[in-house]
């Protein structure tokens, strides 16, 4: 669905972040970016959205080359993103806003936008679980609610491919953990293209059909992973070999 | 701050100004019953609340006026870098310069109408809120424009969800801080060519009439402008931006 071909991006007057890159993501995948922080993961994401473009190569999402955000991408960043000037509700419905702010242009919003329904907003409210905090304000919310408040405002916009840039990062363990299982649950359920990006390896053996290895150049490569899916045990003696062989090419990196 | 103790200071206040014109006892200083019982009088007479009104839309329309064009222009400073790179070494000399002084020049190219006394105030109000917009909107966190891009949000849609709520308090803020100065300055202004506004009101009862207990009357009507317009912009912002006081529920857990 999405192909990275050729990839060559760098900041000025850095070093190139991606020199000729080639990434394929197949449709409804999963997968899990890891690396150290520094080594162009947010970058990577950017280029998948739409909001960076590449100095050489190109990123075609199903045949489309990406010149601009695509309104059926939705992108969750570490810290949320929410509007603190707006309510819970009012947070949730802004991709609806902007949608109709535009109407049906194929630029800002789908061709063939499909008006929400009016239940849709209340429906994920709910199903993320921050209906009863429908009507406060960000700064009145937890890490955790306000990340079910990001995910509820992408998610209302039915994208095909979500990107998350370490979702859950600044959560407490026990948060984490609920909030990483919702969103495989989410991702089986509305068949979305994943991908999200962490420096934990835990967090990308669970949340990552495949993982992608970031570094330097040498070190980017991909690793199935046989575990997802699983419950994830820490003691196992798979868990364990594939945690050493991350760690080892993460290190080398 | 209880509104009981707020009385009470009002009060005290009162008491205090009451025993030092008894104990001065001379004209220049009457009572506040006294200033009280010609104020009464004055605004029953007609002429006074034309001279409060005058002052009121004087400022008023100023606060208008810069708002109108101090917000959009602090906006697109702020939003945009390459311009405020431009723009702010003119600000840096401008801003710092005491507009007061700037009253006899705006007069002599304005003539005596309104409009002068309203570019004056103007002239202070802009660049209060010009630099406040701009500051708060340059220190928007990139990945909140990000975030909001990322659900298709081009330019115009940035401003209207984005950049305008997030100005909201930074104009506000700039208000608030600048009425005391503007209605010093409306003070200043109607000193000069004018036969209606407070200011004017004021110093011709004081030095020409010498009606003591009537100039005390227009310096109380003139803090009350001033309280007034203070509580006014106080209420805005309840109305406009309530998140600003909204408080930690109780039951915050995950």
């Amino acid at each position: 669905m999405v192909k990275l071909e050729n990839i060559t991006f760098v900041y000025p007057g850095g070093k190139p972040i991606f020199d000729h890159f080639n990434w394929e993501i197949g449709s409804a995948q999963s997968w899990a970016v890891l690396g150290p922080s520094g080594c162009g993961k947010t970058t990577l994401l950017y280029l998948l959205a739409g909001l960076i473009l590449p100095q050489a190569g190109r990123v075609t999402i199903d045949g489309q080359a990406l010149a601009r955000p695509r309104p059926q991408t939705g992108l969750i960043l570490q810290d949320y993103g929410l509007l603190p000037w707006a309510t819970v509700t009012q947070n949730v419905n802004l991709g609806l806003q902007v949608r109709s702010f535009y109407g049906p242009d194929g630029k800002h919003a789908p061709l063939q936008a499909v008006a929400a329904p009016s239940h849709a907003l209340d429906f994920w409210l709910r199903r993320l679980g921050i209906a009863e905090v429908a009507s406060a304000y960000p700064g009145q919310l937890s890490g955790g609610q306000r990340q079910r408040t990001a995910i509820a405002r992408t998610l209302v916009l039915q994208p095909d491919l979500l990107l998350m840039d370490e979702p859950f990062s600044s959560l407490d363990p026990v948060t984490r953990k609920d909030l990483q299982s919702l969103t495989l649950q989410l991702w089986r359920e509305a068949q979305f293209t994943f991908v999200v990006v962490t420096h934990a390896i835990e967090e990308a053996v669970m949340m990552g059909q495949s993982i992608l290895i970031l570094g330097s150049q040498r070190q980017m490569g991909t690793v199935a992973n046989p575990l997802f899916g699983e419950p994830l045990d820490r003691d196992s003696l798979s868990y364990r070999q594939l945690y050493d062989e991350l760690q080892a090419r993460l290190g080398a990196a | 701050m209880k509104r009981g103790q707020v009385f009470t200071a009002l009060l005290a206040l009162l008491l205090l100004w009451q025993a030092l014109a008894m104990l001065l006892d001379q004209p220049v200083l009457p009572t506040p019953l006294t200033v009280i019982a010609v104020l009464v009088v004055e605004l029953g007479r007609g002429q006074l609340p034309l001279h409060f009104l005058a002052s009121l839309w004087r400022v008023v329309a100023s606060m208008l006026l810069s708002v109108l064009l101090a917000a959009p222009a602090g906006l697109v400073l702020g939003q945009s870098p390459r311009l405020n790179r431009i723009f702010s070494p003119f600000i840096y000399w401008l801003y710092p310069i005491p507009k007061v002084v700037l009253v006899p020049v705006v007069l002599l190219f304005l003539g005596i109408g309104d409009l002068a006394k309203i570019v004056i105030i103007f002239l202070i109000l802009f660049f209060q809120i010009l630099v406040l917009v701009r500051d708060q909107a340059a220190a928007l966190r990139p990945e909140l424009i990000q975030s909001v891009r990322s659900l298709g949000a081009g330019r115009r849609a940035l401003f209207r969800y984005v950049y305008l709520p997030a100005s909201l308090p930074a104009i506000l803020t700039a208000l608030r801080q600048s009425i005391g100065t503007a209605v010093a300055v409306l003070y200043i202004a109607e000193l000069f060519a004018t036969q209606y506004g407070l200011g004017y009101y004021i110093f011709l009862n004081g030095s020409t009439l010498l009606n003591y207990p009537a100039m005390y009357g227009g310096i109380v009507l003139m803090s009350l402008l001033g309280m007034m317009l203070y509580f006014g912009v106080d209420g805005l912002e309840r109305w406009l931006c309530p998140w600003l006081r909204a408080g930690q529920p109780e039951g915050n857990q995950h």
